[in-house]
């Protein structure tokens, strides 16, 4: 085992060892702590294969995030006010069941990133990265001028959704589930980076050209990376939306976008376990800090400038070393 | 609608569309000659904003608070340029996102802790608070229309800057090549500076400007920062005239789609239905605006490739 396979090790038994000590010790805040980390993680996952993998600096990861949130929202309110959705041309009802919801999320925010990823991704570099940027503003100005869904209130859900043989209200029994989910999605990503569609997506990265020459398209592979990535961020936002019980236009901000990008900063860009470590560190951040002061970003960015500056690799990077970092 | 009331609109567009340039020349000419994305430009508003208002409520005038506007943004960016983003030009854009989002940070809850979370005022000075007629009777407000003679001088001076001084020579030289110039013997880091500096004391009087109309907060900067993206990516990144054009196409296709698309959709739906999706569509018409520009012209309006 590598040095970087250690610390995945290591940052999964803190993720899951924390929440069942707080079990032990009757501390279901602590539970609701590590269940966040886990969602940004998620989330984190989805971008890392977009901004990792295929290099490409998207700004405007918040808008899947939301899409999945939103999804959640729209079906959960209109299954608890017992109003179908749509009535014409066919009947759409809302529902409170957690699969049926994430596949709804994904598909959401697939198609989004699909509409999305194809017109940026017809430009490169700072284009578009300000115009990933612009269409996740456009997306938060229209869930905040739309009245249906509670517009700049946001939307609530009295009751979490279901999931077949579980009560999700239970905070272990729900961290219990977003960890599963986060596994899994490592587990996906960690299978995409080894297939030939992984290998392609990261050469066209390093250089575009050889892999044009080769015969193969980078517009398209990037494409598939960037629908995803946006996919696994969406349904990263209908369980960040779950865990709330609310859905509002802030989970559409820009500076949710900013936070994606940050929790893989702190771990690693483009390591699979870099959004873990950095959600980890971010929580504990925003837990210690935001406890001590209320200008709690100051340090934040402090610190986000620290690494960018002087530690390029991130957590991983610096304590396993440059062998398997990128370039 | 009325002739009155449709050139008021027009009118109000031109007024925002000059704003944007403002805020976008600084962008575009940073992105230009450095190559470097600056996202911590909102937070240039932002400063320039606050240190107008503060000048404004300790001595009452206007002119002055301009001026400190002016001086404070530009000392900022002066300050930020020699300190952080001058590392930054090397590194790839990822980095200087990050190291420019951390700046975001800082600068709004540095100036949260100063001024606290509630907005500042600044007011319209009393030479320009009431209406002037133009011809043709229509009643504008005079502030507004300050705002674009002084928004139309700043472009023509920005204009001459570039295009007719030995300063500007250098600007666009350095865009073309930079190696080339700093081995004519040009002091490239002096350059950057100015030209950082240069476009941040015009976000700063921006902000300035705009604050006399709407309210001096925290967090003021950013939707302008991503408004004035929208109008470097229609112009072209790195182009002033670019920069204009794009400024006033966002400028009065915002205003216009705001007041027009309700009406428009009222035409066939119920008057309730209509404004909801009139308005809705209204706040994402520069970004469809965008997107429409970008199928054609990838590289924007005046861009190279």
């Amino acid at each position: 085992m590598t040095r970087e396979t250690w610390i995945n090790v290591a940052a999964l038994a803190v993720l899951l060892g924390v929440p069942l000590w707080a079990l032990m010790a009757d501390e279901p805040f602590i539970i609701t702590l590590a269940t966040r980390a886990a969602i940004f993680a998620l989330a984190g996952v989805g971008l890392n294969l977009a901004l990792g993998t295929g290099g490409l600096v998207s700004l405007g990861h918040a808008a899947f995030f939301g899409i999945g949130g939103y999804a959640m929202g729209i079906l959960a309110s209109h299954a608890q006010a017992y109003t179908p959705i749509m009535e014409v041309p066919f009947l759409i009802e809302g529902t409170k069941s957690m699969p049926v919801i994430w596949l709804v999320a994904m598909v959401t925010s697939a198609l989004a990133a699909l509409a999305i990823g194809a017109l940026s991704l017809r430009t490169s570099g700072v284009y578009f990265i300000m115009i990933t940027l612009a269409f996740g503003q456009m997306i938060y100005y229209f869930a905040i001028s739309w009245p249906a869904y509670g517009g700049e209130d946001g939307l609530s859900i009295y009751v979490r959704n279901e999931f077949p043989g579980l009560n999700t209200l239970v905070p272990m029994q729900f961290f219990g589930l977003c960890f599963a989910i986060l596994c899994l999605a490592l587990l996906l990503m960690n299978a995409i980076h080894k297939s030939a569609f992984g290998l392609a997506l990261s050469a066209a990265r390093q250089n575009e050209t050889r892999v044009l020459s080769v015969g193969m398209k980078p517009y398209h592979l990037r494409l598939v990376a960037f629908v995803i990535s946006g996919a696994v961020t969406g349904l990263a936002g209908a369980l960040f939306a779950d865990l709330n019980r609310f859905v509002s236009p802030t989970m559409l901000s820009w500076q949710m976008s900013g936070e994606i990008i940050i929790f893989i900063i702190i771990g690693g860009v483009g390591r699979l376990f870099g959004p873990v470590i950095g959600a980890i560190i971010f929580i504990l951040l925003e837990h210690t800090l935001g406890g001590l002061s209320e200008f709690w970003h100051v340090y934040l960015g402090a610190l986000l400038l620290g690494i960018v500056l002087f530690a390029k690799g991130g957590v991983i990077g610096a304590l396993a070393g440059r062998e398997k970092a990128h370039d | 609608m009325t002739t009155l009331l449709f050139i008021e609109q027009m009118l109000n567009g031109l007024q925002f569309g000059v704003m944007l340039f403002l805020m976008s020349a600084g962008l575009t000419l940073v992105f230009g000659v450095m190559g470097l994305i600056n996202l911590a430009h909102g937070s240039l508003y932002m400063i320039g904003a606050f240190a107008a208002a503060a000048v404004a409520a300790a001595t009452g005038s206007f002119v002055l608070a301009l001026m400190a506007s002016l001086a404070a943004a530009a000392l900022a960016g002066a300050l930020i340029e020699l300190t952080i983003i001058r590392r930054l030009y090397d590194r790839d854009h990822l980095d200087q996102v990050l190291a420019t989002f951390a700046l975001i940070l800082i600068f709004s809850e540095g100036t949260r802790w100063l001024f606290g979370s509630f907005p500042l005022f600044l007011d319209v000075p009393p030479l320009l608070a009431g209406p002037v007629t133009l011809p043709g009777g229509i009643e504008y407000p005079a502030y507004r229309l300050s705002i674009i003679v002084i928004g139309l001088l700043v472009a023509v001076g920005m204009f001459g800057l570039i295009n007719r001084t030995r300063v500007g020579i250098r600007i666009r030289a350095g865009e073309a090549d930079r190696e080339m110039i700093a081995a004519l013997g040009v002091d490239i880091a002096k350059l950057y500076t100015f030209v950082f500096a240069l476009g941040a004391a015009l976000a700063g009087f921006a902000g300035a400007l705009v604050g006399a109309i709407q309210s001096v907060q925290v967090g003021m900067g950013e939707p302008v920062l991503i408004l004035a993206f929208v109008v470097i990516v229609i112009g072209g990144i790195g182009s002033i005239k670019g920069a204009f054009v794009g400024a006033l196409l966002v400028g009065f296709t915002d205003t216009m789609g705001r007041v027009l698309l309700p009406q428009v959709f009222g035409l066939f739906l119920e008057p309730s239905a209509a404004v909801s999706v009139g308005s809705a569509l209204a706040s994402m018409l520069i970004y469809i605006l965008m997107a429409g520009v970008l199928v054609f012209r990838p590289r924007g309006l005046y861009g190279v490739a």
